[in-house]
């Protein structure tokens, strides 16, 4: 590791600012509790991009849910993650405080569970998250089916990051010279999406894992990459990504999912860059059975998630930060979300 | 008759069948026995402390303990961090309506066995019934009693830079167990909870001239105690992440639920800080004990300013310990 860090702080050497981007949450969490965002050469800036699921979930989404468990109509069953993301109307935890049935959930496996073990309940689960959750989703609904769930759904917030990638490079301002690419989402998706990453924009591209040895080897590559004037697409998380991925885990999806229109978190609708319930599963769709339709996208006043999420803005700029927005107080997602990037920040590197 | 029945919480005859069938016998003792409205002990010498605390948990079993194992050693736990020697508990039960009578008699037996493992009699209780679906089954108070041998003061403001901190072994084992029954993750036999009473393991330490302070890191887990250190010394403290105990079990299940080992709950080990000359000392009484056999120094108190709980991580960055916002979740992806 030491000799990786050495060769690292040499290629670094000379080349100006290198604005390094990735789009996991568990990246932008592991680069922190690793202490590897320490070692890396001055030069080298890690930007976290949209890779937190709750953090780029549009506030319309919130609401919506929030709207749903409110109504006394339905069993909201989530994540965790989502519970305190604060909405127009306070957020999940409070209502759940208040009565409203909200259960937690680790996976869309308990959730199928509360339904089959409560049938006389209206079972909605918050289906968030990237390609590694929508597998698990899109069985959970080939399960409800088989199972004959009549009163379970899901509201699918499901999302893909290519899209979310591709719209943040047509952005003229995105100032980016590679992207650490997600280790997760890659078992899935494998390497060949990322390819336009390198062909068309000219970025230096790795998939790492989440160890400090693979964290520092994806940033070493990155940079080597950058200094021989070379971008190409690696792999250094061989244990686990393969060149074509999951193709199973991805059948299943494209089995339940389409992919359609969809409004992220301050950056507007990007085209395709969501999963919708086919129209086959139509039954268990929450849109649908309860008419529930997305409101406007929002950032709570003075909050600067919707920047963060795209990398234009580091935590420590927001205003709020460490002051009004904290672990305990949060006013955006990206500080309640355990994957935020504003959450990260607050918990391992604010040292005033 | 096979459930708990409201009227087993109403004070009359069911109630009394109810204790002297299926509770007091296995909590026999000399302070319990006489069954009078307050337990009546001797006038210790020293201070006397006091604790109290709360047992809910779901499921009431687990890997390695269960509520009622949990019940003794929370209890016995608090009192042993400030030097105590536990006298006895009280044990208040809350019974829900339809409880199995054959679960609650289990939880009487792992309190009892417990109960003797520490050497801590229960000496009082109570009994109460609420409705169905208001409980969770079992839920549990115990308050504990204990004395302060003379001249021994193990507070915060008695810690100085350059003490060393112990922690007694493999932290977040009580923390993954739960969440792996829970969950389902499959983890089930190789973790256990670690449930257990410490005053056994810290009572060759009480003699040590330069120990200074014991916690033990439950609910917040390793991570709660070192702020904890920090926000009542206003010193620094820099943890060695090389120097933790982990397991491979601990480390691995950790991972894939993308949890931080030092944020998970721990029910039977203590955070101790102990002054350099008698840190090898302690180590090797704690390392004598079955339940300290992977204590470790794990870091040392520091002076700076401002005050942080830093962690020097594994391949030699540096980041921030702070206490956990909540019991910590898996993460989504």
């Amino acid at each position: 590791m030491k000799a990786t860090l050495d060769a690292l702080q040499r290629d670094a050497e000379g080349l100006g600012e290198l604005r390094l981007m990735e789009v996991c949450g568990t990246h932008t969490v592991a680069l922190f509790r690793t202490g590897v965002r320490d070692l890396l050469p001055s030069n080298v800036r890690l930007i976290s991009g949209p890779g937190c699921p709750v953090c780029v979930t549009s506030q319309g989404y919130i609401d919506a849910a929030i709207e749903a468990a409110a109504s006394g109509e339905v069993t909201l069953c989530t994540y965790g993650d989502m519970l305190r993301v604060p909405g127009q109307r306070g957020s999940l935890e409070a209502l759940k405080a208040r009565g409203a049935r909200v259960v937690v959930c680790y996976s869309i496996r308990d959730a199928l569970k509360y339904a089959q073990a409560h049938p006389k309940e209206q079972v909605m689960f918050l289906a968030v998250g990237f390609e590694t959750t929508t597998p698990a989703s899109a069985l959970a609904v080939l399960e409800a089916a088989r199972l004959g769930l009549e009163r379970f759904t899901i509201l699918s917030g499901h999302k893909l990051v290519m899209p979310a990638i591709e719209a943040l490079l047509a952005d003229p301002q995105a100032d980016l010279h590679g992207f650490l690419l997600p280790g997760h989402v890659s078992v899935i998706l494998g390497a060949s999406p990322y390819r336009p990453l390198v062909d068309e924009h000219g970025l230096a591209c790795v998939i790492a894992g989440f160890e400090p040895q693979q964290l520092i080897d994806g940033v070493a590559r990155l940079v080597a990459q950058i200094k021989a004037g070379a971008p190409a697409l690696e792999n250094v998380y061989r244990a686990a990504v393969r060149p074509d991925g999951n193709p199973h885990a991805r059948a299943i999806t494209q089995q339940v999912f389409v992919a359609e229109d969809t409004e992220w978190r301050a950056m507007g609708v990007i085209p395709n860059s969501g999963l919708a319930l086919r129209d086959e599963y139509a039954h268990f769709d929450a849109f649908k059975r309860f008419s529930l339709s997305l409101g406007a996208d929002y950032d709570p006043p003075g909050c600067l998630c919707g920047q963060v999420i795209q990398g234009r803005v580091q935590p420590p700029q927001c205003p709020h930060f460490g002051k009004g927005c904290t672990l305990t107080q949060p006013i955006g997602p990206c500080m309640v979300s355990s994957e935020g990037t504003c959450a990260a920040w607050f918990k391992y590197a604010r040292r005033a | 008759m096979s459930q708990v029945l409201m009227a087993h919480g109403g004070g009359g005859e069911l109630t009394r069948q109810l204790l002297v069938e299926r509770v007091l016998p296995r909590l026999a003792n000399p302070l319990l026995n006489p069954l009078l409205d307050s337990a009546i002990l001797e006038r210790p010498s020293g201070r006397v402390c006091l604790t109290t605390d709360s047992f809910v948990v779901q499921p009431l079993f687990f890997p390695g303990g269960d509520i009622g194992r949990l019940a003794v050693c929370g209890t016995v736990n608090d009192l042993t961090c400030l030097g105590a020697r536990p006298l006895g508990l009280s044990l208040a039960l809350i019974l829900e309506e339809g409880l199995e009578l054959e679960t609650l008699e289990r939880v009487i037996d792992s309190l009892a066995r417990t109960a003797e493992e520490a050497g801590v009699p229960i000496i009082t209780g109570d009994t109460k019934v609420i409705e169905r679906q208001r409980g969770d089954g079992i839920l549990i108070n115990t308050t504990g009693i204990g004395v302060l041998p003379e001249g021994l003061d193990l507070r915060p403001a008695r810690i100085n830079a350059g003490d060393l901190v112990i922690l007694t072994g493999v932290p977040a084992e009580h923390g993954l167990a739960i969440l792996s029954v829970r969950e389902g993750l499959g983890f089930e036999t190789a973790l256990a909870s670690d449930a257990a009473p410490l005053n056994g393991l810290a009572a060759p330490l009480l003699a040590l001239p330069g120990l200074r302070f014991m916690r033990d890191p439950t609910r917040g887990g390793v991570a709660g105690v070192l702020a904890d250190l920090v926000e009542e010394t206003g010193l620094s403290v820099e943890i060695e992440e090389r120097a933790l105990p982990l397991s491979p079990i601990v480390r691995h299940a950790s991972e894939m639920l993308g949890l931080d080992p030092l944020n998970v709950a721990n029910e039977g080990k203590l955070v101790i800080v102990i002054a350099p000359a008698d840190a090898s000392t302690a180590l090797a009484r704690l390392r004598a004990h079955p339940l300290g056999r992977h204590a470790a120094i794990i870091g040392q108190i520091k002076p700076s300013t401002p005050p942080l709980a830093e962690l020097i991580t594994a391949i030699g960055g540096r980041r921030i310990i702070q206490r956990p916002m909540a019991e910590a979740t898996p993460r989504i992806c």
